[in-house]
């Protein structure tokens, strides 16, 4: 060590330095918050695709499409619209409390949220049980007995609302990580951006939904 | 900490866009039981975009972002739009 101690000082700082910048807070909540928009594009892309399809093949089987559409029922479909738009109002209540340092609040709202997810997919478990009850399901005897229209029809909207699904279990998993993460204060309201990306990716669910019922639910 | 720049939006005024919003779903619902032809999917389409665009400002704060996020998000929907339109296009005409 004595005998180079410029090199070895040298290093030494080098790695103080780096400390130093770790313990001073090093983020950028706006960058944070543009890197979630730009995947929220590419989710709302992926839906925009499939919603190309479907109103391509609405456009070529227009009655298989208005008589398939009749078998759901459409006061599921508008019970879970309003459970997921209140959803979307609790989880922006909740940063709006996380802002206020309102701890307590927060964490009812962002519970309510997660309630909400809950109805909504215990619905999508009776609506699609009753469906596959009935044969009705990807790969099942049925399916390929339906005329093109009707299939196209059964295939979309399983694959649309099956991913819709997907979404809203991903968008809970990331909401229970922020339940606990404000619980023990590592979301403040200092440092909230995990909460506002959580809920920027929940709106984005309630937004997919918001097209998906009137076109899967309402079409005459 | 300047860190957060995100606006604070009020219990108020979110649970009144609750209401605006609650409100455009029964109106779809409605709409679409009368039979109005082809009106009905524009009319529910039109509805379904003003609800996104509730959604948009308020609940995901755009109302209160920067230009360029709100530009990004607009660029956005025309580039579905076009994509659409090009497709409809494509199809109409082979």
């Amino acid at each position: 060590m004595h005998n180079s101690p410029s090199g070895v000082k040298g290093r030494f700082f080098i790695i103080m330095s780096k400390k130093e910048i770790h313990i001073e807070e090093h983020r950028d909540d706006e960058a944070s918050k543009l890197g979630m928009w730009l995947f929220i594009f590419t989710e709302l892309l992926l839906f925009g695709g499939l919603f190309l399809v479907y109103s391509i093949f609405r456009a070529q089987y227009p009655t298989a499409f208005h008589q398939s559409s009749l078998e759901l029922s459409v006061t599921i479909g508008a019970i879970n619209t309003i459970v997921l738009l209140f959803s979307s109002m609790t989880i922006a209540m909740a940063l709006t409390a996380i802002q206020k340092n309102d701890q307590k609040r927060a964490l009812i709202f962002i519970g309510v949220t997660l309630f909400c997810a809950a109805i909504f997919l215990v619905n999508k478990y009776f609506e699609w049980g009753h469906k596959i009850e009935h044969g009705l399901y990807p790969g099942s005897a049925l399916m390929p007995l339906l005329d093109r229209g009707h299939l196209l029809y059964f295939s979309l909207y399983f694959f649309m609302t099956g991913l819709h699904a997907l979404h809203i279990i991903i968008g809970m998993t990331l909401l229970v990580v922020c339940y606990f993460k404000v619980k023990n204060q590592n979301i403040n309201n200092k440092d909230y951006v995990l909460l506002e990306n959580g809920a920027l990716y929940w709106h984005l669910v309630d937004l997919i939904w918001i097209f998906l019922f009137p076109l899967m639910y309402l079409i005459s | 900490m300047a860190n957060n720049t995100t606006h604070t939006i009020e219990y108020r005024t979110l649970s009144k866009i609750l209401l605006v919003l609650m409100f455009l779903t029964f109106l779809t619902i409605s709409i679409t039981s009368i039979q109005l032809g082809a009106f009905t999917v524009t009319i529910a389409l039109l509805i379904a975009g003003l609800k996104a665009f509730l959604v948009l400002s308020n609940f995901m704060h755009l109302k209160y972002e920067s230009v360029l996020l709100r530009i990004l998000v607009a660029m956005v929907f025309v580039l579905f739009a076009l994509i659409i339109v090009i497709t409809f296009i494509d199809y109409a005409y082979r």
